[in-house]
């Protein structure tokens, strides 16, 4: 005799559903990611594929890039002029404050997001286009492996131009942030840029650029996978493209909230009085 | 030295055909859905055969199959003894190598010019230098009828009869065994679609290719094929020579008198109960007709 309630029994079995489609579905970007990555280290990617990706993926995110740290540093130094209004005595630390939060949280995370919408999107829509007009059905019967050929590619430029585009991130968003509060609020370029030096070290530029290059690699992977597993027409691949932004996105928050407990956790470990 | 004269006149008969391309108690679903069930066939060698049947009714799936791009629910698909799907990943390359594949819709690659696309198996899987690679390529488009310059030009400049012959022109690159055509002609017009089925014609008679060619227009398997296979959702019927079904019936009907045959191969609609009993017997129970 069963234990569970009839009425309980659709909550139950739905439950159990939801679950199942849940790692069902976790298991197959595992999957798809475990091919990527064993295709990567296997055999060498064509540089003429590879130099026209690099150059969607990587120049091509210049300017959206540069634009959106810029402005994320000015508007950093206008919120938080106000706070050190109250302190005056403390003004010298908003260099601090606003490298810090550009270089260690917002630079990464931003230029990912960025790119997510941007690269991440364009990706699953082009792979699922070519999925639904059997483009990747031509490359399997051709004898090319569709990942190594589309996947690899991909993947490489996100996990290796992502970081470069942080750090172009990162500047624009310093400059915009010592622009602003030196030139606009007055505040002395001197103190604002020895806090900062004081208080950023090599450190947190590593761990800002790892981050960066672990969220290429999410994005690039969530995308492709969107778009290899794109169906239904015109319809399935702009969902494809929503969904690779929206997954992309969550990915790299919950990414950064794990990858900082991580090297917060390794740098109290090498370093317990700094 | 002594010649011995023969004892007796002997006739040498002609080989049967060889069969290349075998299903044996193919099945296939997707999810709930029942595509093929438990088919048996054989394609044999060097000749063009057609599989006709109803829009959704497997015909499609049954060349994904034979490449291994779908894998059967249950059954075996063989290429010359061979599953591609049982294969390892290297393995199947040089057997999907065999065959070559055109696509409904050609399936071009947009991102790549015209050369690119004819070009891409070469690039891929031979040393050839480019000097010959461009040579190779141009010969293929004069050889499948395309004019001078095309290549220089994108996908989706082509009108969907040039598409239908670089599509080809692709999958014979790297002369293939088999060919695979999937609906070569849906979507064009009638000269275009003569020009298309000239080309199937004249590959399989310059380079000796086994053919497969999927299609519902009867004036393609009037012109090209030697066999005819005919499908019905989730059933098959027994294939049959083209010859017995076209040109030895009364009215230039096929001489099976099974009246779902006539009536596809006339252009005729299935009306009311008809249809309904068609598919009824069609769940229960697969029936010769050819």
């Amino acid at each position: 005799m069963s234990s569970v309630a009839p009425g309980n029994r659709g909550f139950f079995v739905g439950l159990g559903d939801a679950a199942y489609q849940f790692a069902s579905a976790w298991g197959d970007v595992t999957e798809f990611a475990w091919r990527s990555f064993g295709w990567l280290f296997t055999r060498r990617v064509s540089s003429n594929n590879l130099v026209s990706i690099f150059f969607q993926i990587g120049v091509r995110s210049v300017p959206v890039v540069g634009i959106t740290g810029l402005f994320i540093g000015m508007v950093l130094a206008v919120q938080s002029y106000g706070e050190f209004l109250r302190f005056p005595s403390m003004k010298g630390w908003m260099g601090a404050v606003i490298n810090r939060s550009v270089i260690c949280e917002l630079g990464p995370v931003l230029a990912a997001t960025m790119l997510a919408g941007r690269v991440g999107s364009a990706i699953a829509a082009e792979l699922g286009t070519m999925r639904v007009t059997e483009q990747i059905d031509a490359l399997v019967c051709l004898g090319i492996n569709p990942i190594h050929h589309l996947v690899v590619p991909r993947l490489l430029a996100c996990a290796l131009l992502i970081p470069l585009l942080t750090v172009l991130a990162d500047f624009m968003g310093v400059t915009g942030g010592a622009f602003i509060s030196t030139q606009y609020f007055g505040i002395e370029p001197y103190q604002y840029w020895s806090m900062s030096q004081k208080k950023i070290d090599t450190w947190d530029i590593f761990v800002g650029l790892f981050k960066s290059c672990v969220f290429g690699a999410a994005i690039a992977i969530i995308s492709c996978h969107r778009g290899f597993h794109s169906t239904g027409g015109a319809e399935g691949v702009g969902k494809a493209a929503t969904a690779a932004f929206v997954r992309s996105f969550v990915a790299i928050l919950i990414l950064d909230f794990f990858l900082a407990m991580f090297f917060n956790n390794i740098h109290r470990y090498f370093w317990p009085r700094a | 030295m002594s010649t011995k004269p023969p004892s007796t006149l002997s006739f040498k008969l002609p080989p049967p055909p060889e069969p290349l391309v075998r299903f044996e108690n193919v099945s296939m679903y997707f999810g709930d859905q029942e595509v093929l069930r438990e088919i048996n066939l054989a394609f044999e060698k060097n000749r063009t055969h057609a599989i006709v049947g109803e829009s959704g009714c497997g015909k499609t799936v049954m060349l994904k199959l034979m490449i291994g791009l779908l894998k059967p629910t249950s059954g075996l698909v063989t290429i010359d003894h061979k599953s591609i799907v049982d294969l390892s990943e290297k393995e199947q390359v040089v057997e999907r190598l065999k065959i070559g594949f055109v696509f409904q819709g050609s399936a071009l690659f947009d991102s790549m010019s015209i050369f690119d696309n004819v070009a891409f198996p070469l690039r891929e899987h031979t040393k050839m230098k480019p000097s010959e690679i461009e040579q190779a390529v141009k010969s293929r488009l004069q050889e499948v009828g395309l004019p001078r310059g095309v290549e220089r030009k994108r996908p989706p400049e082509l009108s969907g009869g040039m598409r239908k012959r670089v599509g080809v022109a692709r999958a014979l690159m790297l002369d293939p065994e088999v060919m695979l055509y999937d609906e070569p002609t849906t979507g064009l017009d009638p000269i275009m679609t003569d020009v298309i089925n000239n080309l199937i014609q004249q590959t399989h008679q310059r380079r000796g290719v086994t053919s497969i060619v999927v299609t519902h227009d009867m004036k393609t398997v009037r012109k090209v094929a030697d066999r005819v296979v005919m499908l019905y959702p989730a059933n098959r019927l027994e294939p049959g020579e083209m010859q017995v079904i076209f040109d030895h019936g009364p009215n230039d009907l096929p001489i099976s008198s099974d009246r779902r045959v006539q009536q596809f191969i006339r252009g005729e609609a299935f009306f009311g109960s008809d249809r309904l009993d068609i598919a009824t017997e069609d769940i229960h129970g697969a029936e010769d007709v050819f």
